[in-house]
């Protein structure tokens, strides 16, 4: 079986790599691309691990398949921060401890971000609508939440950063 | 995943002509139910045929008719067509309800009906609201009623090399709306125990002149439920009217005990989330005093 050759744009940056037509995208982002920021939870859509953008949507990593990222742009966690400077929701959640083992945080993060980003005034209700997806085992949500709130409020510029 | 080919075809013919040339090869829109059962094992696709390059299958177009919703569209896409919402609600809320933000971005209506789950949120809504779809195939293009698809749980009525190409719904007449309720012991990221999807109309003295009810995760199968819809037609939506509609929807039942729920606890919920999805629809349609 012949492999495939997808170019594609991964965090700014043009990628290349070769992949099996039955491979999926997180498996590439991970083992070829070595991007491991990206998790493997549940493989089936369900916990939201796997969270990337496509083409500027929030998708379950593990539920697109590789060869269907020619062309497309993907963003991964690894591209949340600018350099050292770590993206508002991410302090937030160290400010709020909001992880324990932190297996589902950059899951989380990417899709808290993609709330942010169209929506920075999100009700508390509308957050926990929007991260129903992720799922995480260890902090009963309520750090999470009110850690995308506060970055919420700082990207609103009515929070000075702690 | 054992698949042989990953094919990206660019016009329906050259789709149809894959999947008819490789009797395992599938159609690829979404993906979040295929790649899950590919992964599991549950699925023998041996090949994959990708539509979402085909152009014009994602995306909605509005003629003076009403909708054609190309089958890649994916579910968040129909709560930002503002026409669509205002004359489907019940379509797009169903639509919103299958998985979560990061499903529903991928998820389509097309693959809803197409993998065939009498669970399956959309699809008592396309059936109430009296939608079609297009189906290309080697010997052409046919339309059929959405109900005619699925036939048993995770089968459908499609012949070899058939694929859905649009759901088609049709014009908002004046003075009707639609809804859609499921029952879930939680809010979000589960299965329906039980779905209703209504679509009626009411005149300027708020009597119902056309009423249509389906129910899901009841039977093997989305019913229509012809008599419910009758039940309505030419009352007020008295409390006789309701309950004779509750009552058919309930006879219409053929539900499992499964995990999720028992026979006698779906066709009891049938029966009042059929009312209550009722009585959004008229609210909507202006009809509520």
């Amino acid at each position: 079986m012949s492999k495939l050759h997808v170019t594609t744009s991964v965090n700014g940056d043009e990628r290349e790599f070769l992949c099996g037509p039955g491979e999926t995208l997180l498996d590439v982002l991970r083992d070829e691309l070595d991007m491991t920021g990206t998790k493997e939870g549940c493989g089936s859509g369900d916990c939201g691990a796997c969270t990337i953008m496509l083409d500027g949507e929030m998708v379950c990593s593990c539920l697109v398949m590789a060869a269907e990222a020619q062309g497309r742009v993907i963003g991964t966690i690894e591209g949340v921060a600018e350099g050292s400077e770590l993206h508002p929701v991410q302090r937030t959640f160290l400010d709020h401890a909001a992880l324990q083992c932190g297996f589902c945080t950059p899951g989380f993060i990417v899709a808290a971000k993609a709330l942010l980003d169209r929506n920075p005034d999100p009700t508390e209700t509308e957050v926990r609508y929007w991260l129903a997806g992720n799922l995480c085992r260890c902090t009963g949500y309520d750090k999470i939440i009110r850690a995308v709130m506060d970055a919420a409020a700082e990207l609103r510029q009515e929070r000075t950063p702690a | 995943m054992a698949l042989s080919a990953f094919h990206t075809p660019e016009t329906i013919e050259q789709a149809v002509a894959l999947l008819a040339g490789d009797p395992s090869a599938r159609p690829l829109s979404g993906g979040t139910d295929l790649i899950v059962q590919m992964q599991s094992g549950r699925s023998e696709a041996g090949a994959i045929v990708d539509i979402k390059r085909i152009a014009g299958l994602n995306g909605i177009r509005s003629d003076g008719d009403g909708f054609v919703i190309g089958a890649a569209t994916p579910c968040t896409a129909l709560k930002e067509d503002a026409a669509l919402v205002a004359a489907w609600p019940g379509v797009v809320e169903a639509a919103n309800l299958i998985g979560s933000v990061q499903v529903r971005n991928r998820a389509t209506m097309a693959g809803n009906l197409c993998n065939a789950s009498p669970a399956a949120d959309s699809v008592p809504a396309l059936v109430a609201a009296g939608a079609t779809c297009l189906i290309a195939g080697p010997s052409g293009e046919r339309e059929v009623p959405v109900e005619a698809i699925p036939v048993a749980p995770s089968k459908t009525s499609l012949q070899a090399g058939e694929m859905v190409t649009a759901i088609k719904l049709p014009k908002r007449s004046a003075g009707g709306s639609d809804a859609y309720l499921r029952s879930i012991p939680r809010t979000e990221m589960d299965i329906a125990v039980v779905g209703a999807g209504a679509n009626i109309t009411v005149d300027a003295e708020g009597v119902c002149t056309s009423a249509r009810i389906a129910i899901g995760a009841a039977a093997p199968t989305v019913v229509l439920v012809e008599d419910a819809g009758k039940a309505l037609e030419g009352s007020g939506f008295d409390d006789a009217a309701m309950e004779a509609m509750a009552q058919a929807v309930r006879n219409a039942c053929k539900p499992i005990d499964d995990k999720r729920g028992t026979i006698e606890y779906r066709i009891a919920m049938a029966g009042v989330l059929a009312k209550r999805t009722v009585m959004i629809a008229r609210e909507r349609a202006g009809g509520t005093a």
